[in-house]
């Protein structure tokens, strides 16, 4: 397809892939070259998990074909892909936790002795030889759960190498990996591309993209929307290709039902959160709402929105950082102690994190305000009811009446309920995160008017949408997250696709040099 | 863009299957009393039924705190333990009289309750493990608390809870209906009770609402265990004994039918008080017609078995991914 003058190892021609009427991927090329680096980008539902799926044998292409050596391959399963040569690696490690590296590496294909018992004494010295090779140090004796998760990770590199891997797939491989192991990582790499092995490098950090890839495909809702040199393409272009916009071509407002003009906002910021860290999720975060605002929260997939939102709430332990209400500290790490100082998070995950499926209308909408709606602990019907009453009429929650379980509703009217389980409470700031995913046009029309109306009438609000429309026009400020870390605050008019696709696409600092700055190396 | 959801009628899983599932246990006990009816003699006499509600009572008290638990998505299997335990320490303070000797055996019930509740809500052991330690362990600490004796009882205060009568009504058939309606209470109309089923419901969720979900859980076990103790207590009046070796025996796996056979689901989300109640009378019940027809007791085993599974398949219906 390109000027590639090197014979593709692996091919995808015109895959289709269709889940129960929709379309996962339609008609994708891709193509890697013998010791390539290729990078395969995308937000999310972009189909870079289907077409790995679809390389690696997990799923039948619906269309369209796969090559691998030239060779139109069809694989029945995983099994099949991997003894053809293409190994993945997953952010999970799947191998035996209480075995130890060198079992591992050998698992199901160990040298025997003469008497056929596994020569326990050549495994380990193979595997050393072999982990040595890659300038890997691991105690290869020692379980496999006792070795730090960037030595596993190794571990299960080698492993796949060693089973004559002639494509590695590598999905979010640094995500919870230490800075010098994510050197040792690259260091690999090279390696295996000196040894003709391709690779493809599936992550969300830009930085590392550019680092490690020369390729880059991108997808985006399923199709193929670029392929080609990633040196040759500048940072912010492949943002905006993510994003599904061109740099020239910007949208323009009115898309959604927030107001034009902005929130008059009291000068005093109601919520503060500083330094919010935790491992590998989040990095020293800051961010303010005043009564009456909506803050947005800016960023691709991964960079640590909705940990910053879980941070605020309480719902995730930190490892550092405050959270204060009015000036008042909230204790951390407590969804209790938050609520009752007045913030509240709407889930993601509406089914997982937030709907009880199998209580009724009523009961979904008084589950966090059930004590101040009883006496003596028994439960006040009557009081409950004056709520549910306000709360599905302001909020128009249709629903055959309010003793209908909620799993019945449609998933708007259930995102209703679960924001009428937080307006019950009577919160001082609301935290949204993705507060219109899969919810039809009509309620999200009508959910995205209400958070303009809420923080009309006072209440803080942020906000984390990965519709652009949506916190673009709907924000009175913004804060850019990129890699668990803040990197831009954008006010008022400032708040623009430009600026925002911008501030996304600046460098960031890689991980440094191995031999790990005394910082790194001091952290406990 | 993510797909649009479009208001769809919703269907209703209570067809036939939802139908069986809630009422399926009410349902069979009337089949059962009508063969009864039919076929045996003698069945439909007063005396009859007051010996199979005083027989039902042990399993139906430890069924009542078993729906809580399995309710929260748990399961409880040290109950025959603490019942166990219970009569292990009534001789030992009966000396005191009746009243200091039921509270130990209650104290006992609460730091078995606990034990488990802790080890489950802090620790994150499954239920099935840790309440299986205290199963096998409670029973040996009742052991070593009675020597391994049977005491008989000579206090008639204790003995006369196990024959007393209330308007001609068995004093513990009354202090089980008492109770099951205590739970009731508890379940259908309380704070504690609401946030209980929305635990079990979603756990995950309940957290994220800020629910004290630490506290329902051990709560949960609390009570379980301390209805297990009352069934100990029970056990010891009726039987004028205190038997530790034999007491309780294999009552979880009877409790957990009574609860399962009462469409509580084992996922958890909801408790059918009275459900469970009818589950306790329908086994009784099947256990008795079977002994009146001269049925050997292996196969009123297998009958049993044939009833959890059929309470398992009507259940299985729900849930139904789209």
């Amino acid at each position: 397809m390109t000027d590639d003058v090197r014979p593709p190892v692996l091919q995808a021609q015109g895959i289709t892939k269709v889940f129960g009427g929709v379309r996962a991927l339609s008609g994708v090329d891709f193509a890697l070259g013998e010791g390539e680096a290729h990078a395969l980008v995308g937000e999310n539902g972009a189909g870079k998990s289907t077409l790995i799926k679809v390389l690696t044998g997990v799923h039948r292409p619906d269309e369209g074909q796969v090559l691998l050596g030239g060779e139109p391959r069809s694989f029945g399963r995983p099994l099949d892909a991997q003894q053809a040569g293409i190994s993945t690696i997953y952010q999970e490690v799947n191998l035996i936790p209480l075995m130890s590296a060198a079992q591992n590496v050998y698992l199901g294909r160990e040298p025997r002795t003469s008497f056929g018992l596994v020569d326990t004494r050549a495994m380990e010295r193979d595997a050393r030889e072999l982990l040595d090779s890659y300038g890997i140090d691991v105690d290869v004796r020692r379980p496999l759960r006792t070795l730090g998760l960037g030595a596993q990770q190794m571990v299960a590199l080698a492993r796949a190498v060693s089973i004559d891997a002639r494509v590695v797939i590598m999905d979010e491989p640094t995500s919870s990996l230490e800075p010098r192991e994510v050197r040792t990582l690259f260091e690999v790499i090279a390696r295996l591309r000196e040894q003709g092995i391709a690779i493809v490098y599936v992550s969300h950090r830009m930085d590392e993209l550019y680092e490690v890839c020369e390729k880059v495909t991108v997808l985006r809702d399923g199709r193929l929307v670029h392929t080609g040199d990633l040196a040759d393409l500048p940072r912010l272009e492949l943002v905006a290709m993510m994003l599904g916009r061109t740099t020239s071509e910007m949208s323009g407002s009115g898309v959604t039902e927030f107001g034009e003009e902005a929130h008059t906002q009291a000068a005093e910021p109601v919520l503060v959160a500083e330094h919010l860290t935790r491992k590998h999720e989040i990095e020293d975060v800051a961010l303010s709402v005043r009564p009456g605002e909506v803050l947005g929260l800016g960023g691709l997939l991964g960079a640590g929105r909705s940990e910053t939102l879980k941070a605020v709430a309480g719902a995730m332990p930190l490892d550092r950082g405050q959270v204060s209400l009015d000036g008042k500290r909230v204790r951390s790490g407590s969804v209790p102690a938050a609520i009752r100082a007045g913030v509240v998070l709407l889930p993601e995950d509406r089914k997982a994190e937030g709907i009880i499926p199998n209580l009724s209308v009523r009961e979904n909408i008084v589950l966090a305000a059930l004590p101040r709606l009883s006496r003596f602990g028994f439960t006040s019907r009557r009081k409950q009811d004056a709520v549910v009453r306000t709360m599905m009429e302001r909020l128009h929650i249709k629903a055959s009446s309010p003793e209908q379980p909620v799993a019945e509703l449609s998933g708007g009217n259930q995102q209703k309920v679960m924001i009428a389980r937080w307006l019950a409470m009577s919160p001082r700031v609301l935290l949204l995160d993705e507060p219109t995913r899969g919810i039809d046009v009509g309620a999200k029309a009508e959910v995205q008017a209400l958070i303009d109306e809420l923080a009309r009438e006072g209440l803080g609000i942020v906000l984390v949408s990965s519709e652009l429309e949506e916190v673009i026009e709907g924000a009175d400020r913004m804060v850019v997250l990129k890699d668990g870390a803040v990197v831009a605050e954008l006010n008022g008019e400032e708040i623009t696709e430009e600026r925002l696709m911008a501030a996304l696409s600046t460098e960031t600092a890689l991980p440094a040099d191995p031999g790990a700055p005394p910082e790194e190396a001091s952290r406990g | 863009m993510a797909e649009a959801t479009v208001t769809s009628a919703p269907t209703r899983s209570t067809s036939v299957s939802g139908w069986l599932r809630v009422y399926g246990v009410y349902a069979a006990l009337v089949v059962v009393l009508v063969i009864n009816l039919l076929f045996t003699d003698n069945f439909f006499a007063v005396d009859n039924f007051r010996i199979q509600l005083v027989q039902v009572v042990p399993v139906l008290v430890v069924a009542l705190g078993m729906a809580l638990v399995i309710g929260t998505e748990g399961i409880d299997l040290s109950v025959g333990a603490v019942m166990a335990l219970a009569a292990a320490v009534i001789p030992l303070w009966l000396g005191y009289g009746v009243v200091p000797a039921v509270l130990v055996a209650l104290v006992a019930g609460l730091v078995v309750g606990l034990v488990n509740g802790g080890v489950i809500a802090f620790i994150g052991v499954q239920p099935i493990v840790a309440t299986l330690a205290l199963m096998v362990g409670g029973r040996g600490i009742a052991l070593v608390i009675s020597g391994e004796q049977l005491k008989s009882i000579q206090n008639q205060d204790l003995r006369s809870l196990g024959t007393a009568e209330v308007a001609g009504i068995p004093l513990i058939v009354v202090i089980a209906a008492v109770l099951a309606v205590l739970v009731w209470l508890l379940v259908s109309s309380t704070t504690y009770g609401r946030q209980l089923v929305a635990v079990g419901g979603n756990r995950r969720a309940a957290e994220l609402s800020g629910l004290p979900v630490k506290r329902v859980l051990i709560t949960a076990y609390v009570l379980c265990a301390l209805l297990a103790s009352i069934a100990g207590v029970i056990g010891v009046a009726r039987a004028g004994a205190s038997v530790p070796s034999t007491l309780g025996n294999l009552i979880e796996l009877s409790a957990i039918t009574a609860v399962v056979v009462g469409g509580t689901p084992l996922s958890g989300g909801q408790v059918r008080v009275w459900g469970t109640v009818a589950g306790a009378l329908l086994l009784q019940l099947i256990d008795a017609t079977l002994i009146k027809h001269d049925v050997p007791d292996s196969y009123s085993q297998i009958v049993q078995a044939v009833i959890i599974v059929i309470a398992v398949f009507v259940q299985r219906g729900k849930g139904v991914r789209s």
